[in-house]
Parts: C-alpha cells; sequence; structure tokens
C-alpha cells in the first residue's frame, strides 16, 4: 500500500527553495563555504539561506579577532581564487612575497619566484597583534567573511552553546536566542575552538584529528626596517635544533611573524631558535627576542578527523581534513568548495558525502602520507652537516647560473611555499637528473679538501 | 585605514603606461586576471593598431590560450598604471581537471564576449 504521506523533497535528504543552512564558524572554511554554497545555489537557480555562527569579530586585534595563523596565502590558492573571481586586495595583503631565503649553519641562498611576479600573499587573519597602534591593513578573514555576507550569508554574532538533532535536523542553541532548525549543519570551527566538543554529543562516529602544537610569536618593527632587512622574503630555517621541524620568519607590514613547527615546542626550544646566530643575522641589529609583541601556541591538525560527514552534518577545513604542516587555507578553500558542489547538487546525506565529499579529503590525506616522508628527509637535512652543504651548493649553482634546471630550487619552493601537492614535490625530488646532481654535491660535501664554503 | 596606490609590496606584477604585457603573435602559457587599473586590448597589423577595446579591473584576458594552442590573437598593453596577476595553465588545467567548476567564470567571460562579438557582427552588417 502506498504511503498516504510520501516525504517531501527537504525531507529527502536534498537542498530545495527554502533550505536553511548553519555554518559554525566564519574563519576561512566557514566563509568559502558560505559563498560557494550561496553560489552554485545561484547557478542551480535554488534559493537558499545560509547563517554563519561566529563570536569573534575579526576586524578587532588579537586575540578578540585573531585565528592564529602564520598567514600565508599559496601561489596556488592566490590563483585559484583569482579564477573564482576572488582577488585579495592590497588593503588585505600586508606584503607580497617573492623569494624564500633559506638560512642554514653552512650559509644561506636566496630561491627567487620561478615567474616575475609575486603571487604569495602575507596577511594577518585578524586585524594585528595585541599592541597594533595603527590599523593600516584589514583582517584576511574579515574580507572572507565579507565576501560571504555579499553573497547572501547572515553573518549572526553569537557563541554556538549547544547542537542536537530535532526530526533528523540539526538544531542549534545560541546563548539567549530560540533553538534553530537547519536542513544542514557545516562545521567549520578548526580544531582550536572549543565548540568543537558540542560535536561530541551528536552519535554518527566524528572524531576530531589529532593534533600538535605550534609557535607564533609577533615582533613590530616597523614597515621601513621590515622593507629593509626581511625585504618581501619569507625567510626560513633548517636548523639543527632538537625538536624543531621548520621555522620561519614572514615578514608582514609592520610586523614580522616568527613560526615555529616541531615536538614539543617549550620555551626552550623557542629561545634555542630566537638566540641563533641564523636568526640574529636576518633581524635588525638592535633586535632582541624580547620585549615581543604578542604570541600563541595554536593546535595543527597532523591526521584527519574520523566520519567528518553524516545525514545533514559536515565538517570542512582543519577540523575535518588539511594539509599537513602547510596551506591549511588551501585545504579549507579545497574541502569548502567540494562540500557546497556536494549539498548543492548531489544532497545532504551521508551517502551523498561518502560519495562526493569524501574523495576530496582522501586526496589530501593520501598526499600528506606522502608529506610526511618528504619532511622527514628535511629532517636528515637538517640533522647531517654534509647534506646541508651539498643542499646550499646545489641550490647556489642553480640560482647563480642562468638557463639551469631550478631542480632543487623548484622543491624547496614547493616544500616552503605550499604551493604544490607533496605527491608532485615527491615526484621531482626522485627525478634522475635530481638525484644525480643531489649525488655528485653530496659526494663534494663529503670529499676531503672540499668542505668549505661554496 | 590608509589608502593603497600600486605598489611595489602587493600582489601582482606593476606595467606602467604604455607597457606590453603580451604582444599578439606570442606562445601564451597564463592568462591575466587585472588587479587594478585598465587595460588595451589591440590588434596589430602591417603596424597599424586597431583598439578592440579597454579591459577593467578583475577582467580575465588572454584566457584563449589556456583552452588551445593558437599564439595570442591580440597585445594586451597598460593603460595608465597597472597591476595584473598571471594564472598559469598548467596549474590551471591540473585544478580544473579535479573541480571543473572553476573554469566557470572563465566560460562566462567567454560567452559574454561571443555575445558582444555576435553584437559587433550584427552591427557591421546593419
Amino acid at each position: 500500500m502506498a504511503d498516504s504521506n510520501p516525504p517531501s523533497r527537504q525531507d529527502q535528504l536534498e537542498l530545495v527553495d527554502g533550505s536553511r543552512v548553519a555554518v559554525i564558524g566564519g574563519g576561512p572554511a566557514g566563509s568559502f563555504t558560505s559563498y560557494f554554497l550561496l553560489e552554485m545555489a545561484e547557478r542551480a537557480d535554488l534559493d537558499i539561506e545560509v547563517e554563519i555562527y561566529e563570536p569573534r569579530d575579526f576586524s578587532c586585534p588579537a586575540p578578540g579577532g585573531c585565528n592564529m595563523c602564520g598567514g600565508i596565502i599559496s601561489e596556488t590558492l592566490v590563483q585559484n581564487l583569482a579564477a573564482e573571481g576572488i582577488n585579495l586586495p592590497d588593503t588585505v595583503v600586508q606584503r607580497g612575497i617573492e623569494s624564500y631565503v633559506l638560512h642554514m649553519d653552512v650559509g644561506t641562498v636566496r630561491i627567487e619566484t620561478p615567474v616575475d611576479e609575486k603571487r604569495i600573499a602575507a596577511v594577518y587573519r585578524g586585524a594585528g597583534p595585541r599592541d597594533i597602534q595603527v590599523r593600516k591593513w584589514g583582517s584576511f578573514d574579515h574580507h572572507l567573511e565579507g565576501l560571504a555576507e555579499a553573497r547572501g550569508a547572515k553573518v549572526t554574532r553569537g557563541r554556538v552553546m549547544e547542537i542536537s538533532m530535532d526530526n533528523g535536523r540539526p538544531c542549534i542553541s545560541v546563548k539567549g536566542g530560540e533553538p534553530q532548525t537547519y536542513d544542514l549543519l557545516v562545521a567549520a570551527v578548526g580544531v582550536n575552538s572549543p565548540a568543537l566538543k558540542l560535536f561530541k554529543e551528536l552519535d554518527f562516529g566524528y572524531q576530531p584529528p589529532e593534533t600538535t602544537k605550534t609557535f607564533i610569536r609577533e615582533y613590530f618593527l616597523g614597515e621601513e626596517v621590515i622593507a629593509e632587512i626581511l625585504g618581501d622574503s619569507m625567510h626560513v630555517f633548517l636548523l639543527n635544533i632538537p625538536r624543531l621541524e621548520f621555522a620561519a620568519i614572514i615578514p608582514k607590514g609592520d610586523y614580522a611573524s616568527v613560526c615555529l613547527l616541531g615536538e614539543a615546542i617549550d620555551k626552550d626550544l623557542v629561545d634555542a631558535f630566537l638566540s641563533s646566530d641564523e636568526v640574529r643575522g636576518c633581524m635588525p641589529d638592535d633586535w632582541a627576542p624580547e620585549p615581543r609583541s604578542c604570541q600563541c601556541s595554536p593546535k595543527i591538525a597532523v591526521k584527519g578527523a574520523i566520519q567528518p560527514y553524516g545525514d545533514r552534518i559536515v565538517f570542512v577545513g582543519d577540523c575535518g581534513v588539511t594539509r599537513l604542516y602547510k596551506d591549511g587555507i588551501g585545504a579549507a578553500y579545497k574541502t569548502a568548495k567540494a562540500c557546497a558542489t556536494t549539498a548543492v547538487f548531489e544532497g545532504v546525506s551521508e551517502d551523498a558525502f561518502r560519495r562526493h565529499y569524501a574523495p576530496v579529503l582522501k586526496t589530501i590525506l593520501r598526499d600528506n602520507a606522502i608529506g610526511k616522508v618528504t619532511f622527514s628527509a628535511t629532517k636528515l637535512v637538517q640533522m647531517m652537516p654534509f647534506a646541508r652543504r651539498a643542499m646550499l651548493r646545489m641550490t647556489q649553482k642553480e640560482q647563480s647560473i642562468p638557463g639551469r634546471h631550478k631542480d632543487i630550487s623548484q622543491v624547496l619552493w614547493d616544500m616552503f611555499t605550499g604551493s604544490a601537492a607533496y605527491m608532485e614535490i615527491f615526484t621531482r625530488a626522485i627525478h634522475p637528473r635530481f638525484l644525480g646532481r643531489l649525488s655528485w654535491e653530496l659526494l663534494a660535501a663529503v670529499a676531503p679538501g672540499k668542505r668549505s664554503q661554496p | 585605514m590608509r589608502k593603497h596606490s600600486i605598489e611595489k609590496g602587493a600582489l601582482g606584477r606593476v606595467y606602467q603606461d604604455g607597457e606590453f604585457i603580451t604582444r599578439q603573435g606570442d606562445v601564451g602559457q597564463v592568462m591575466y586576471v587585472i588587479q587594478q587599473g585598465k587595460v588595451e586590448v589591440l590588434m596589430e597589423k602591417e603596424g597599424r593598431e586597431t583598439l578592440l577595446r579597454v579591459a577593467e579591473e578583475g577582467e580575465f584576458l588572454g584566457e584563449m590560450a589556456i583552452f588551445d594552442h593558437e599564439v595570442r590573437s591580440a597585445s594586451l598593453r597598460a593603460k595608465g598604471e597597472v597591476k595584473v596577476l598571471t594564472i598559469d595553465k598548467k596549474n590551471f588545467l591540473k585544478r580544473i581537471h579535479v573541480d571543473p567548476s572553476l573554469a566557470f567564470r572563465i566560460v562566462q567571460t567567454m560567452s559574454q564576449r561571443v555575445r558582444e562579438l555576435g553584437d559587433e557582427v550584427a552591427r557591421l552588417k546593419g
């Protein structure tokens, strides 16, 4: 016998005219998802509502508006966004990065951009460090949130206190407000937000990703000093300091951001890095590690979340899956767009997300596995002085001889910028020409009488 | 917040007034997005220039090079100081393979240009 009350289209786990979507978190993952949901819906002649819940005002200086990040927008992401019609204005881009300077104990080498153009953006996710006096640039996250708003998203400045399911639909309660029911809940809370705990109550198998701590510290140097001392270059350090995996000094407008990645980063490790000759050599003569403008120790995901989707619920950005160590905003863009495309064109069921969204997450996770191998190789170089000498010589030759293939330069550029997939970097690094030249330089570095500076 | 002029520190590359961004007949491996300023689109034939149009901020240019193997069909020249960001053909095509919707705006732009050309043909014949 036929059901006398067949399910409406809205009950069939699809977005239809009048559907409501809640996005918890107004950072890049949340704003990109909202933006693309509304854009895809417009292309599909679908009239949906998107509401972003974000307690912070990103236009405020830290910590009120900060999203705790190094603030580098990769070359690939800058180009992808431009192709999407999203251009990053000078009011947000504090500095265009045109080269990387690699500092090691055996020497320093500058790696110029493969194109004669600045396509890497240094930004602040919020309005700037705690002691900011004059706001010359705007917040990147605020800019993206504004783009989503201009597309039609509603931004609610409130902290979500409770998430529950009401007849199979997600229901959200904000402090002091009535509970609201939605057709889709997008979690874009990141791994540093207390809101992540709220999802543990929902019984669909989600488990947050494993994380590790990073370290970010800001120094006010002033625009002129930054331009003179650091220039438009990101300074990266491969130093043989125990537990330190990677370190960088990123020039912004008036400030320099120091970012450390490593194992159990503590005061000793930070002090060892900041007092190293290599760091002192690229900072102004009168600079000292103290006083600082502000600092934080945000968590970053090192593995993917388990079951980051279910019926009418999906996780985007780093509370779902992100890239290992680099280009977290690029991963937020990719997951947000895949989520929006799936929700609008394929539905909001667990099955739809498994078939159309999960493959994007799996691609990122597979690439991260290759990334672990490439970072292990970097770690070996960090530990072996002759390997550092060989790498330095090979890079210096490539940078100084016109027309020479930029084998190691391209590998290092992609490693530092996060512009290419780890698989691409790995493939370049096992190219016979690369391996041949590196082997030659390794031999030269260990051979007696060849250990002098190149 | 301070007003920014086209300055050295920002994204893209700055071209001065009259400077060519690309020339008709060049092999194209990139397309362009105007970040700030205006760009003249010119046809050059037997030493004579014909101004086809003036492109403005946010517009894509040179997108045909992404999809065909022909040389540039027109020259692009800065009209005043202009800032342009390039998009690499290889990276863009790789990304389109994963996310075809990334090409939507380019298709929109090309569709708009076909319409404009149709109108122009009709005007010339009419």
